[in-house]
């Protein structure tokens, strides 16, 4: 197991109390996977990939625990976690473009960050020159500064900058939310290429698109008002989901192709609900076609096939009627 | 469906790590905040404490000053009560021509805000008039009034005082403040000039002008309201360089010829030879009270920065 | 209903304000009654800055822009207050549309204060509930609320509402849910389709090609201020004859396709090398020979008309005949003076491009018109009917 996170709860500090943006969360990664966490803005991954790594001043562990390559990783520790960050565990934070300080040269930063954490900018320099011209950009690049690239050039400089050290984790936010398409799809096969030449062992990639993920990710987890809803690997999620928050969010992603008269896209109604007083039960119910008198009760997120994880009474429900044996069928939104 | 919840809890499902900084909260519920976090901050309640002394001293000053500032005073042997160190009758002495230095000090006091508070008004009028002029419009209308302020800039305020002082055998307050006003505004203006350019940016100043609203229009109701806190700040600096300026051209004979300020009693002190005949009481109590009043404001001035800008509390 | 003629738009860049670089190159399209017609464009391609010169919110430099006939290039006031009667946008962010300090509401009421001074009252109270109504708003949930106090896609539709208490006849939707969440998204995209068919003409700017497909009836494709390929929405997804609109296609994550699946980017001429090996996708195809790290693998050049958007066009390097042809730092990730990333990024600030020093500091500088005849963009053909092509360069 590379990562192993158990019954994590992160919450936000407010003015009016504590809001549990990450409510009980359990999974784990396998070396050499790439896993997809995706949901609406607010769901709660932001503060759990970020969480991994950094937890901000407002942010407060209350409990769970988080395993990395077999030992513990103390993410409620600021200063014990500083031997971790870049060497075990390693983010591209979102707006990655920004990240670079516009006072200083690309290879003068990547020099600090390395001195902050004990290794010398020489030890690794051939490795550096190495992977900057993997990712296809000049080898004069570590003499230039942030503005003098693009957006993209500086969004492929960050990327190699986070993995020198070849990290066990990487944490990537929104790395492709802020990008043009072609830019995208290359940035997306360099995530590719990182894990299959091992610069990176696992990765965990945010974001809200899940075409992104179907392309690039192997399993997807899917979060939902601070609880897990589904995961499973990307073809099972894109092509059998069980969840209903999945179903309807597939079936609101535009395809080329497809316009509104052929097609029609339909939403989600409502919002998700408050975190910071959560309704008992199942936080999907409001807005759910499927909902029930049981989902009142919370629905355990549990195995319901092999790889395939899911939090629903439906689902459970459904899949216990049938037999496992039985493909899920698309029920109509 | 509970669409209704309540305002805060909306805010904290939309990403906690989104959450918009102090300045962007309901009208109401932000004045509320800046005063809880404006009753807390040490050095705005305590400047403004020493401030509201001064303040309250001036203000009752005709009521309370024991003696007539301007009158000579003579003891019971009918002798000048001059260069008498301070006592139960005088308590801050007398100076050299026997009036009283406590008496002179209050009505004094009253002077210089009457100053600083004239020129911080005509000085902010007129440079937030042009600077929100020149940072809306742009343009060419930029260029010519940031023209102008330059050369304002350039004009040595010492030397043109001097000049319109010879002319003016005598000078009010209302002149002093006035001339500080037309003086000081340039760094005013472009305060305020720079803070509109960026500003003018903002989406919802183009949703006003896609609703057909005028520029005055927008500048007041929309960009202005959004300076608040800066332009309150600006305020207080400049009722603070205010008196200091008029307590500078006092000191040196420009300022008013027909009332008493703090700096016109240094002015008197030394031309006096008060630090000759070590005539303390004359000159220390008025520059020890500029200097509380102008400190005073400018720490003020810190801790007001601090409860408008979040991010620079402690907590 | 709306006609767009040779638009230009130069902005003064470069150090020193020597430099002018042009954002729009004589764009010409123009939509009709009713009709949606999506902007296509990546980041730095001129879109938003084509709408706000619609919105007269920018001046253009050059062309005009005609609405119903009428040049409103020059429009002031009270002409600008009527033409906003019948033209309004919508913008990407929502929340910073509105002014934080006041209630959402506001955004009526200056409405109100304009072009419905009599209204009061009852009647003005009638009029914002119907229009909520027809965005599918409920009036008790929005109304007197602060804009923290709403959603995103509350907050568009609100602004969508607004546009609707005048009697628009075309929107300008920069955006406009790119910052909304997967599920809100479709709701206003839904409200947008509602609108198109009770005859709202929309202008739909947009970078993601899935949306603009399933929303408008024509599509105009931009790239680098210049259009390159535009017409019937289904004739340019269907059958895209620009090498740029085939790249961009190619590049669209799909759900169902895997991008390994798809054509990949219009390759060079490149034979499998066993040098410039294992080079990850993004790679300026800089290794003539030699670089190689993994000998025996097969080279992916990228086409440069795809990865370096400046590359065509003398403009990119200013005026100055003298100097050579390309002179590309191909493999510095630099063409012509100008750095350039994958796939149309904008390029930077530093980008004034190598000019004699006179015109760099502004001495000489170049003309305003000189810079649009310099940039002039390809031509465009018919190949189809209504399906419009730029001339492409042959590499």
């Amino acid at each position: 197991m590379s990562l192993k996170v158990d019954n994590l709860r992160i919450a936000y500090r407010t003015l009016r109390g504590d809001v549990l943006a990450v409510d009980g969360v359990s999974f784990s990664i396998r070396d050499g996977e790439i896993m997809g966490l995706a949901g609406e803005s607010g769901c709660g991954k932001s503060t759990l990939g970020n969480g991994l790594i950094f937890l901000e001043g407002r942010m407060k562990h209350v409990g769970g625990t988080v395993e990395l390559d077999g030992h513990d990783l103390p993410i409620a520790d600021f200063r014990a976690m500083n031997r971790h960050r870049l060497r075990d565990v390693s983010v591209i934070p979102q707006y990655a473009m920004s990240a670079l300080n516009p006072t200083r040269k690309i290879g003068r930063i990547a020099a600090d960050l390395l001195k902050s954490r004990g290794v010398g900018y020489e030890e690794v320099l051939e490795e550096f020159k190495r992977r900057i011209d993997l990712v296809g950009l000049p080898q004069n690049v570590l003499g230039m500064y942030p503005f003098e690239l693009s957006g993209g050039m500086r969004q492929r400089a960050t990327m190699v900058i986070s993995t020198l050290l070849n990290p066990s984790l990487l944490i990537g936010d929104e790395v492709t939310s802020a990008l043009d398409v072609s830019t995208q799809r290359a940035v997306g096969e360099m995530l590719m290429e990182f894990r299959n030449r091992q610069f990176v062992k696992s990765m965990i990639v945010i974001t809200h698109d899940l075409s992104i993920l179907a392309q690039i990710a192997d399993s997807i987890l899917i979060m939902y008002a601070g609880k897990l809803a589904e995961k499973a690997d990307a073809d099972t999620i894109v092509n059998n989901p069980l969840h209903p928050y999945t179903k309807a969010l597939l079936s609101s992603l535009p395809e080329v192709g497809l316009r509104y008269d052929q097609a029609p896209l339909v939403g989600i109604p409502g919002r998700p609900p408050s975190l910071l007083h959560p309704p008992p039960g199942c936080r999907f119910r409001d807005r759910c076609p499927f909902v029930a008198d049981k989902c009142v009760e919370e629905p355990p997120f549990v195995e319901l096939r092999p790889g395939h994880q899911v939090a629903c009474w439906k689902a459970t429900g459904e899949l216990a009627a049938v037999g496992t044996t039985a493909t899920t069928q698309e029920a109509p939104l | 469906m509970t669409a209704e919840m309540g305002p805060e809890a909306g805010q904290a499902t939309e990403a906690p790590g989104r959450q918009p900084a102090g300045g962007q909260l309901s009208g109401g519920r932000r004045r509320w905040e800046f005063l809880h976090f404006a009753l807390r901050n040490k050095k705005l309640m305590g400047a403004a404490t020493v401030e509201l002394v001064f303040v309250l001293a001036a203000l009752l000053g005709p009521t309370i000053a024991p003696y007539n500032p301007n009158a000579y005073l003579t003891t019971a042997a009918h002798l000048p009560a001059a260069d008498l160190h301070p006592s139960a009758h005088y308590l801050m002495g007398t100076t050299y021509f026997g009036q009283d230095v406590f008496s002179q000090l209050l009505y004094g006091l009253r002077d210089s805000y009457l100053v600083g508070f004239l020129g911080a008004l005509f000085a902010s009028l007129v440079g937030m008039s042009i600077g929100f002029t020149a940072g809306y419009r742009g343009g060419f209308l930029d260029e010519a009034l940031q023209l102008l302020t330059n050369i304002i800039v350039m004009i040595p305020s010492l030397v043109l005082l001097i000049v319109i002082a010879s002319y003016l055998k005598t000078r009010g307050v209302l002149f002093e403040g006035v001339f500080i006003g037309v003086t000081t505004w340039p760094w005013v203006a472009r305060a305020v000039r720079a803070q509109t350019f960026t500003l003018r940016e903002r989406d919802f100043v183009d949703l006003a002008r896609l609703s057909g609203k005028r520029g005055a229009s927008i500048v007041l109701k929309d960009i202005a309201p959004n300076m608040a806190s800066y332009l309150f700040l600006v305020l207080i600096l400049l009722f603070g360089s205010s008196i200091l300026i008029a307590a500078n051209f006092d000191f040196l004979g420009l300022g008013p010829t027909n009332t008493i300020s703090l700096g016109t009693m240094m002015n008197q002190s030394t031309l006096w030879s008060a630090l000759q005949l070590h005539l303390w009481w004359w000159f220390i109590p008025p520059g020890v009270v500029i200097t509380a009043i102008v400190a005073a404001l400018l720490v003020a001035n810190v801790g007001l920065d601090e409860v408008f800008n979040p991010k620079l509390r402690e907590t | 209903m709306l006609e767009i003629d040779k638009v230009s738009k130069v902005y003064r860049g470069g150090t020193f304000g020597g430099g002018l670089k042009p954002a729009l190159r004589q764009v010409s399209f123009d939509i009709d009654k009713g009709e949606v017609v999506s902007l296509i464009g990546q980041s730095g391609s001129g879109k938003s800055t084509l709408g706000k010169i619609i919105l007269r919110l920018v001046s253009l430099s050059a062309g005009h822009v005609k609405f119903e006939g009428a040049d409103i290039t020059a429009w002031e006031k009270g002409q600008l207050r009527d033409y906003y009667r019948h033209v309004q946008g919508v913008f990407q962010d929502p929340f910073s549309s509105y002014n934080p300090l006041y209630k959402a509401d506001r955004v009526f009421e200056m409405i109100r204060s304009v072009y419905f001074p009599d209204l009061r009252g009852r009647a003005w109270e009638d009029k914002v509930e119907s229009s909520l109504h027809s965005v599918s708003l409920n009036p008790a949930d929005v109304l007197n609320k602060y804009p923290h106090q709403l959603s995103g896609g509350q907050q568009q539709r609100l602004l969508i509402a607004r546009a609707l208490l005048l009697e628009v006849r075309l929107l300008i939707a920069d955006e406009i849910i790119s910052m909304l969440d997967a599920s809100t998204r479709v709701d206003v995209l839904n409200l947008l389709v509602d609108l198109k068919k009770k005859g709202l003409g929309i202008l739909f700017i947009t970078h993601d090609l899935s949306l603009g497909n399933y929303i408008s009836d024509r599509s105009v494709i931009l790239r680098d201020g210049a259009v390159v390929e535009m017409g019937d929405t289904q004739k340019v997804f269907g059958n895209p004859q620009h090498s740029y609109t085939k790249s961009l296609l190619t590049a669209v994550p799909q759900l169902h396709k895997k991008w390994e699946d798809m054509s990949p980017y219009p390759l060079e001429d490149a034979p499998a090398q066993a040098s410039a090996a294992g080079q990850l996708p993004g790679h300026v195809g800089s290794a003539p020979a030699g670089e190689s790290t993994v000998p025996g693998e097969a080279s992916r050049r990228y086409s440069k008309s795809v990865l370096h958007p400046a590359h065509n066009g003398p403009w990119a390097r200013g005026p100055a005949p003298g100097e050579g042809s390309t002179g590309q730092l191909v493999g510095a990730g630099i063409v012509d003076g100008r750095p350039a990333g994958v796939g149309g990024s904008r390029p930077s600030l530093m980008d004034t491009p190598d000019q004699p020093w006179q015109q760099r500091f502004g001495f000489g500088a170049p003309k305003l018109e000189a810079v649009i005849a310099q940039s002039a963009p390809p031509p465009l053909v018919e190949c189809e009917d209504g399906h419009f092509v730029a001339v492409e360069d042959e590499q």
